[in-house]
């Protein structure tokens, strides 16, 4: 297959799920924070609080449509541009989609126009209900697609069926409670929140900057910096089991965020740091131009132990026999002979063989696990690109910090304090907006650039999961879709921007 | 008993009728996609639009659902279908898409001040989906039956034998009998949905003319659709799996399958006389019988091409890449597991009929539209 259309075909699908991502973890976030807000309202049958609700959820309606369209985008993708792919594992993969749909989709988008439509013509308990069921039902969709999402990355609970060439779930089980996804997920959806929270106390500390609505302001930031710092906190601790996953079954996914080129025990994590470009997995330079060091922090992320051995990237690409390390070479002439056990296999059976599919059938089975590496061409292609995969882990560890230092002061300060009063707290809260999109969007560059080549770790590579199409169609429809969604996002941001502008007492 | 001891056939056919009815529910909620063609026809002014608007731009997720559903069960029960249309047909999925995202943001951003692209703009959105986007889908569909140029290579990977990928459905002039037909099918319904929602005489007037005026021509493409489909050579399976022509194969199937001919046939009469009452009578609740005969209709047409020994997406280059039910779904395992999920079905139509009742229960008014604190499209 041409490797443009690979290239093209990736940058397509990277395109859109960066824009879906753009949208769908404020859907994520601030349909918990408006169901909140509402139970206050009604709890306390304030009219103040009625109005900070309607205000944030003019907000999240705004959102929620392009999060929608995206949303439809991807999922037809997976067969327009990986059509090989969808046939392979569409028998475990459509399965959590489907069931998305029934079960979560369907609630979303039925109680979003009680939610919006329904004010005077539903009682205020099933209002309410009906505002939770759209929260819980977009967090539930979450879940079904990043089940999806950790079964690439962790393929469980299936078997290969030569006859079908396909994988073919076994237990439905182990697919949705694998480690991988629950931890996917778990972790992805508090980002979510965490931008949610970042976008309430952010619109919060404009107002306040402005004097502008500033009681709705500052009960506005009690809830979001609650909800910021409770989740912050989540987001720590499922970030710490994600990257205990990926040292478990992406090794060397683990290896590229770090840089580490040589494995070692006692390994730290680069505090701070910057990547020397000169260096290969086969040259003497030094891995970085300059670093600092949390010393054992990485033996303890990844395998919560300080003395444990965490391998680098040459011994995972060349092998190391001490720690029973397999050479990708190895790996690789193991993935050929699957691949033609495969061939083998058909052959007999169109033969009507029985006796000749039943052996290629035993060589397949003993290789399978290595299926993919038979369409590797070398050992160093299995390296993800190192530099986009550091960069983005440091980013999103780094402004994860940050975000849990800013919601406890702001926690501190609305609830102990005039919060008005302390004006570059409030400017850093604004700043931090888009930080949270970029925090995101750069845990997302290490959970998929991180396993390239693999569309399916271990079992297929992205060149063989495209749809054999000419590139030129790719190229056309990549620049309709960048033109489209560049369209709509500039359209969301300025509706957006006037939104808030025009506050909670002038819109509706 | 479960769904474990269910033959594999017998769990493909199962999904093969979810997949039929599910094809049948978006027909019919595409309903919204025809209101938006009628905006302009049936309103005078900015309020009359908005009423308009905002009576089908409360149902909008529901198509979108819908349509996401019956990709994801298509993904789910029959992958081959999947990979191959998708992957195959990729500018006619990638054209509808289109058509379908440009509505997602159209209702929300309408009428928002500092909208960057203007109200005329999002209004033309809306036209296009509820045109194009409906007319596209019904070629598509109507390649069930027309076939398409693939093979497919021995890993089962789809080989498209076309450089328009999809597009050529269009040279074939019997596609667009199913495309308009859909179109002036969905423009009856969302007439049909305005009378009962709306709750302003001047709109329901112009929704009862509109029918008059769309109904016949929904008639001649209709029919001249049924025709083709009944006089045509159909694709069949023999009983070694092998697939031939064979000389009015969907007539023969609706002959063969009487239940599904009754259906049909139901189905058909319950639209023409929600129409017929609607006009002549006045009755402004015809959307629940024409809504049922298009789901009843719809199904029966899906279950014609799927059941009985069909090829549902035949290969015009290679007969023998055909797909059916059977060689195309996906795995005893799989088609169980999803099966116990769609016991869920009736619990998700249950709770969107009692949101749905309680939202309708009052209908919509100018003084509603016009309310200084109403959220509006």
């Amino acid at each position: 297959m041409e490797e443009h259309l690979v290239d093209w075909s990736r940058a397509q699908f990277a395109l859109t799920a960066i824009y879906h991502f753009l949208f769908v973890p404020l859907t994520l976030g601030l349909g918990f924070i408006v169901a909140i807000m509402e139970t206050i309202y009604v709890k306390t049958g304030s009219q103040e609080w009625k109005k900070i609700t309607q205000f944030w959820m003019t907000l999240f309606a705004i959102n929620f449509a392009i999060g929608v369209a995206t949303g439809l985008i991807m999922e037809f993708e997976f067969g327009t541009n990986w059509a090989n792919y969808s046939w392979f594992v569409g028998d475990i993969f459509g399965a959590p989609l489907a069931v998305e749909g029934i079960l979560a989709f369907f609630m979303e988008s039925t109680f979003f126009a009680v939610m919006f439509f329904g004010w005077n013509k539903v009682g205020k308990k099933f209002h309410l209900l009906s505002t939770w069921l759209v929260a819980i039902g977009s967090n539930l969709s979450a879940l079904w697609i990043l089940v999806a999402n950790g079964w690439m990355q962790y393929p469980v609970g299936m078997t290969f069926n030569p006859d079908t060439v396909r994988n073919e779930m076994t237990n439905f089980w182990d697919v949705l409670f694998s480690p991988v996804a629950i931890s996917k997920f778990l972790h992805t959806i508090g980002s979510g929140y965490v931008i949610a929270a970042l976008f309430v106390v952010g619109i919060s500390a404009y107002y306040l900057l402005k004097k502008r609505e500033v009681s709705i302001a500052k009960k506005s930031m009690i809830v979001g910096a609650t909800f910021g710092l409770i989740t912050s906190l989540f987001l720590t601790l499922s970030g710490d089991e994600s990257a205990h996953q990926v040292a478990q079954h992406q090794p060397i996914k683990l290896a590229a965020m770090e840089g580490l080129y040589e494995g070692r025990t006692e390994a730290g994590i680069v505090a701070v740091g910057m990547l020397n470009p000169k260096k290969t997995l086969t040259n003497e330079a030094e891995p970085y131009l300059f670093e600092l060091e949390a010393p054992y922090a990485l033996s303890l992320l990844g395998y919560h132990d300080i003395d444990a051995f965490v391998p680098g990237l040459n011994d995972l690409v060349y092998g190391n026999k001490e720690r029973g390390i397999m050479s990708v070479e190895e790996k690789m002439a193991r993935g050929k002979i699957a691949v033609t056990a495969l061939e083998d296999y058909k052959e007999a059976k169109k033969a009507n063989n029985e006796q000749k599919a039943f052996e290629a059938k035993q060589i397949l089975d003993q290789d399978m696990k290595y299926f993919g590496y038979g369409h590797i061409k070398a050992p160093e292609d299995v390296v993800p690109p190192i530099g986009l995969t550091f960069y983005a882990f440091h980013i999103m560890v780094s402004l994860g910090g940050w975000f849990l230092v800013l919601f406890s002061v702001l926690l501190y300060l609305s609830t102990k304090k005039d919060i008005s009063r302390y004006t570059l707290i409030l400017k850093s809260a604004v700043l931090s907006i888009p930080l949270g999109y970029i925090a995101a969007e750069a845990g997302w560059i290490v959970a998929e650039v991180g396993r390239q080549p693999w569309a399916i770790q271990d079992l297929m590579p992205v060149n063989i999961a495209a749809t054999q199409i000419a590139t030129t169609n790719i190229q056309i429809s990549f620049w309709m879709f960048a033109f489209l969604f560049t369209l709509l996002l500039v359209a969301e941001i300025k509706i957006m921007l006037k939104q808030i502008k025009i506050g909670p007492n002038g819109g509706h | 008993m479960g769904f474990g001891d269910l033959e594999l056939l017998t769990l493909q056919q199962y999904w093969w009728f979810i997949v039929s009815l599910l094809g049948g529910l978006f027909v019919f909620i595409m309903f919204v996609q025809g209101g938006q063609t009628l905006i302009d026809t049936l309103s005078e002014n900015e309020t009359e639009k908005t009423m308009l608007i905002n009576s089908i731009g409360r149902k909008w997720e529901l198509g979108f659902t819908t349509l996401v559903l019956f990709g994801g069960a298509l993904f789910a029960a029959f992958p081959l279908f999947y990979s191959t249309s998708f992957g195959g047909a990729y500018w006619v999925w990638l054209a509808i898409l289109f058509c379908f995202i440009i509505q997602a943001v159209s209702y929300e951003y309408r009428t928002k001040p500092n909208n960057f692209l203007g109200q005329k703009i999002y209004e033309s959105f809306l036209k296009i989906n509820g045109s194009l986007g409906v007319f596209l889908l019904g070629v598509a569909i109507s390649t069930f039956f027309s076939g398409a140029e693939f093979h497919l290579n021995d890993n089962n990977f789809v080989l498209w034998d076309n450089s328009l990928r999809g597009l050529e459905a269009l040279a074939n002039p019997y596609n667009y009998l199913l495309g308009f037909a859909l179109v002036f099918l969905t423009k009856i319904s969302g007439a049909l949905y305005f009378l009962n929602n709306i709750d302003y005489q001047p709109i329901r007037e112009r929704a009862v003319s509109s029918i008059k005026f769309n109904m016949p021509i929904f008639l001649i493409f209709f029919v001249g659709f049924t025709a083709w489909l009944l006089l045509k050579d159909g694709y069949a399976v023999d009983s070694n799996s092998v697939v031939v022509l064979e000389h009015h194969k969907y007539l023969n199937n609706f002959l063969e399958m009487p239940v599904v001919l009754g259906m049909f046939i139901v189905g058909v009469a319950m639209v023409v006389i929600a129409v017929f009452v609607a006009v002549v009578y006045g009755f402004t609740c015809c959307i629940r019988t024409a809504g049922v005969g298009t789901v009843v209709t719809v199904t029966a047409i899906l279950l014609n091409v799927g059941y009985n020994n069909t090829a549902y997406y035949p290969s015009l280059t290679d007969l023998q890449s055909s797909l059916t039910i059977m060689n195309s779904s996906g795995s005893h395992y799989t088609l169980m597991a999803m099966s116990y999920a769609s016991l869920m079905v009736p619990f998700v139509l249950a709770y969107i009929a009692y949101a749905w009742y309680s939202m309708d229960r009052v209908k919509i008014t100018k003084e509603e539209i016009e309310a200084p604190d109403a959220h509006n499209y």
